[in-house]
């Protein structure tokens, strides 16, 4: 079995250890979950629940936040 | 606030439970830094601040979130639907920016034409019934059309917002009946948004009575923004005084200002 997965970040492939949950993703990134809102398959995971979901091959995942906007 | 002289009393703007002193909304998009950007809005004296929801930068995501610079316990944080073509796309954008986690109020774009940005009607509506039944403040982006104005309101939208011309262009208030007319028919409030280039655009705006007036360009683009955000401030506070004043009557013909008696023969 392998010790990574591909999934889908933002639209862009990336290779994530297998059994890492969202969390560990963002730390991964060194994104804060505090400003980063999370969408796991089309479905928002909310911050208590990072911990929760693993993610597994081929998911798709967004990680938005606020900027600049009108 | 004690003045000199006294003056009518405003009433202050409340849209969707929520009640501010400014009638002055402003967007945080296309500043040159964050520093003008910063100190713009706080020479608005805006309370209301709209941001936009995007990916991050996975590689350099520490710079550019907006929640870096701005105080998100000072200003009172509206997401928008920017950049959505769909009904679908701006609920998927309003879920997103409410579970962010600072309100359920979103500023709803439907966007139907790239060139001009003016909003898809259908889509809107569409989407401010679902936000709507999702428990969403909606504050819905539309054009001057009075039915469209009725139908988001009948839809439960917190705030309709009618633009004086097309988002960036700087036109100023293109169709002053037309947002007159909404505003006269509506009951939730009416807040101008887009469009307004300079000072007079928001002061004549505001003299047709809306609640307020939402603007980002306007001073994003101005040579020196923050001296523009004051302006605008002013302009609003001018404009609003100047409705609740109530205006002369035009006249056709001259009427004299000194008397017609006591002139020398």
């Amino acid at each position: 079995m392998s010790d990574t997965i591909d999934v889908m970040i933002n639209g862009e492939r990336r290779t994530v250890a297998a059994g890492a949950t969202l969390l560990e993703l963002l730390a991964s990134l060194e994104l804060d979950p505090r400003v980063v809102v999370v969408e796991h398959n089309r479905a928002i995971v909310r911050r208590p629940r990072l911990s929760d979901v693993t993610v597994t091959e081929g998911d798709s995942i967004e990680l938005v936040h606020f900027v600049g906007g009108g | 606030m004690t003045s000199a002289v006294e003056t009518l009393r405003d009433t202050p703007f409340t849209v969707g439970g929520r009640t501010f002193q400014s009638r002055l909304m402003v967007g945080t998009g296309k500043y040159r830094d964050n520093e003008t950007m910063v100190r713009a809005i706080e020479a608005s004296g805006a309370e209301i601040v709209t941001v936009a929801v995007r990916r991050v930068d996975l590689d350099r995501s520490k710079e550019a979130g907006v929640l870096h610079h701005l105080d998100s316990r000072k200003y009172f944080l509206l997401a928008n639907t920017a950049g959505c073509y769909t009904a679908q796309d701006a609920v998927r954008y309003a879920r997103l920016a409410r579970e962010a986690g600072f309100n359920e109020f979103v500023k709803l774009e439907v966007i139907g034409d790239q060139e001009t940005l003016l909003p898809d009607v259908q889509g809107l509506l569409d989407a401010a019934r679902t936000l709507v039944r999702e428990g969403f403040q909606v504050l819905a982006y539309t054009n001057e059309d009075l039915v469209t104005a009725l139908r988001l309101e009948e839809a439960g939208c917190a705030a309709v917002m009618p633009l004086a011309s097309p988002i960036g262009s700087g036109l100023g208030l293109l169709n002053p009946y037309g947002v007159r007319t909404i505003k006269r028919r509506l009951k939730v409030p009416v807040v101008v948004d887009a469009g307004v280039g300079t000072a007079s655009d928001a002061c004549l705006t505001m003299e047709q009575g809306v609640d307020g007036i939402l603007m980002n360009t306007a001073l994003a683009a101005a040579r020196d923004p923050v001296t523009m955000a004051h302006a605008m401030r002013l302009a609003v506070e001018a404009g609003r005084s100047a409705y609740l004043a109530g205006r002369m009557p035009r006249r056709e013909v001259a009427v004299p200002s000194s008397p017609l008696e006591g002139m020398l023969d």
